[in-house]
């Protein structure tokens, strides 16, 4: 900017913090309005339309909701949701929890420990489910094949033949890939806990327990909660893993509302209704992200701080 | 993130390497801590393993557990990979999935610096909603966003397209990446910014001369999460594109590798291990930063 002209327009764009704010904020803010928020109400416009691939439908008010309400499959599939979201964070968390106090230890070679135990989590999904959906073939799967060389069990276990076996293999694929997340997330936490509380506490004459109890939980609290609503977000929202193990089956016994609503919008090509059963997670959605707030709230009132 | 590691390993100067570890003895330690820590090891690493012998195993070792060990390879073959390289579409998949995610990465990472420096330190007014803006769209997951944008990429005649790819997944790394830019620009002094402002350099300037250079770590962090992010990006993937050469590698493998009820498994190995190991040796190079990125997400 040369002298002079500092009643430039640049000049006052580059003294006007809105003016600049709203300059540096427009590329993110076009992308996001328009492929998330538009697409948000788009989502909801098109649940409440009877729109299917290739052809524009017109408003129907709650027809696509009713019709899910008397459809069983949409019940059975908002069961599995939330049975698999619920069985698999209640273990992702407890592992998760125990493989940070583990990694907490004075372990050797703890970073490279750290670095190959987050491996299940950066590598893509689907190309891990594959190696899953092989472990679980019914007739080559080598659990089955250990099980019966050690005398365990004497025929082939049916892993995804089965609805129950079917849901166990599946969350239990689903535990494999968040255990690293959570455990990395709370390792971070863990290690801004000072020592000096634990060796106060062994002092007074302590146990483990009640020093994790006492000291551990609490602090770890705020990490806790914000973790694990987004574990319970991810999970809940589950698409890659039952799409490559199952696709849904054996007769919908793993359909999560996620893999619903897209056999029914795209290969089915009832946008409308995929659309409407996508929508019906929202509310669960938003129930996750209030606990998150509120973990948040809480951080903010254990230190003492308003903000 | 990664200087508190450091320190954080051996905690504070005054205590010793093993803090507290002479009150247990060495047993117990194997015990309560390696014998534990050996399973979690084993268990998260196996799929892996089964992942890279089955890539290399000839259809005998494949099929016939009594013959041959299922835990090694007896006769290592490159069949499955060279079935995989030349009667399939793979190198056009990584291909596309090399473009696809570099291109939004860059994408991403542009408007997340703008928009975390806006957000953080130009304190514009409204920028706190903004921000609470940016930290929800993080929380809406593209599985209840990929119907509505399949009819827009249609409409917007994108449909079968990289294009669809690198336009919608800025959606879900942009907020991740400001976020994660904004605790990175929060770290550094105010003072900085003020001098160079006294002398004369314009907003932009500074941005580029002064916060960029010393929030590298912080993009490095960014880049590799949304580069990661990417790559594994699946539903988008699969709704969008229906043509073999314009697929990504994880959507490619699934839809094209399985025909019919005859499953080549070790093709299919092959393509998840050759579809892994780019994540994988990027991660390795910059762990700290990734683990840095992904806490430090959590923590803010």
């Amino acid at each position: 900017m040369s002298q002079g002209s500092g009643l430039s327009l640049l000049g006052r764009l580059n003294n006007s913090a809105n003016a600049l704010g709203f300059i540096f904020m427009l590329p993110a803010a076009a992308i996001l309005l328009v492929f998330l928020t538009y697409p948000l109400g788009l989502g909801m416009w098109l649940g409440l339309t009877d729109t299917k691939i290739g052809r524009d439908g017109v408003f129907v008010g709650l027809e696509n909701y009713k019709s899910l309400a008397e459809d069983s499959v949409f019940w059975l599939s908002v069961f599995n949701t939330v049975f698999y979201t619920a069985v698999a964070s209640f273990f992702k968390f407890f592992l998760g929890l125990w493989l940070a106090l583990l990694l907490n230890e004075n372990i050797k070679f703890k970073s490279f420990m750290r670095a190959i135990l987050l491996l299940p989590w950066i590598v893509p999904t689907t190309l891990s489910a594959i190696a899953f959906w092989w472990i679980y073939d019914s007739q080559f799967s080598i659990i089955s094949w250990v099980l019966v060389k050690a005398g365990l069990i004497d025929k082939y276990i049916n892993f995804l033949g089965d609805g129950w076996n079917a849901r166990f293999s599946v969350i239990a694929a689903n535990i494999w890939r968040g255990i690293p997340f959570v455990a990395i997330s709370l390792l971070a936490g863990l290690q801004t806990i000072s020592p000096s509380l634990y060796e106060a506490a062994t002092i007074d004459g302590a146990s483990p327990w009640q020093r994790f109890r006492h000291i551990t939980y609490p602090l770890l609290t705020p990490i806790i909660a914000i973790v694990m609503t987004f574990s319970v977000l991810f999970t809940f929202t589950d698409f890659q893993l039952i799409y490559v193990i199952t696709r849904g089956g054996p007769v919908n016994a793993t359909h999560l509302m996620a893999t619903l609503s897209f056999q029914r919008a795209i290969p089915g090509g009832q946008l409308a209704e995929g659309a409407a059963i996508a929508m019906a997670m929202v509310p669960f959605l938003i129930g996750a992200i209030l606990i998150s707030f509120f973990g948040l709230q809480r951080r903010a009132w254990q230190q003492g701080t308003k903000d | 993130m990664s200087d508190n590691d450091k320190t954080n390993v051996a905690p504070g100067p005054v205590y010793s390497e093993g803090g507290m570890d002479f009150l247990v003895t060495r047993q117990r330690r194997l015990v309560t801590v390696y014998a534990p820590l050996a399973v979690f090891t084993f268990v998260l690493l196996f799929p892996f393993y089964w992942m890279t012998i089955t890539a290399f195993k000839g259809n005998d070792d494949l099929y016939n557990y009594e013959k041959y060990s299922p835990f090694w390879v007896s006769n290592p073959t490159l069949a499955n990979v060279k079935k995989l390289l030349f009667d399939t579409a793979y190198p056009e998949w990584l291909f596309n999935t090399m473009l696809v995610s570099v291109s939004s990465t860059c994408i991403a990472l542009f408007a997340s610096v703008l928009a975390a420096y806006a957000i953080e330190r130009l304190r514009f007014k409204g920028s706190k909603w903004v921000g609470l803006g940016v930290y929800a769209a993080y929380l809406v997951p593209p599985s209840i966003l990929f119907i509505p944008l399949a009819t827009m990429v249609f409409k917007l005649d994108l449909f079968d397209t990289r294009w669809a790819l690198i336009l919608t997944y800025p959606t879900f790394l942009i907020p991740f990446c400001t976020w994660l830019l904004m605790g990175y620009f929060k770290s550094i002094p105010y003072e900085l910014e003020e001098c160079a402002l006294i002398d004369g350099a314009t907003r932009l300037e500074i941005l580029i001369k002064i916060v960029l250079p010393l929030a590298v770590p912080g993009l490095i962090s960014a880049g590799i999460f949304a580069f990661t992010l990417s790559w594994n990006e699946f539903i988008y993937a699969l709704t969008f594109i229906s043509s073999s050469e314009v697929k990504t590698v994880p959507v490619g493998v699934i839809t094209e590798l399985v025909d019919g009820d005859v499953y080549h498994w070790g093709s299919l190995m092959a393509g998840a291990l050759f579809g892994s190991i780019p994540v994988a040796i990027l991660y390795s190079f910059f762990v700290e930063y990734y683990v840095a990125g992904m806490t430090g997400a959590v923590k803010e």
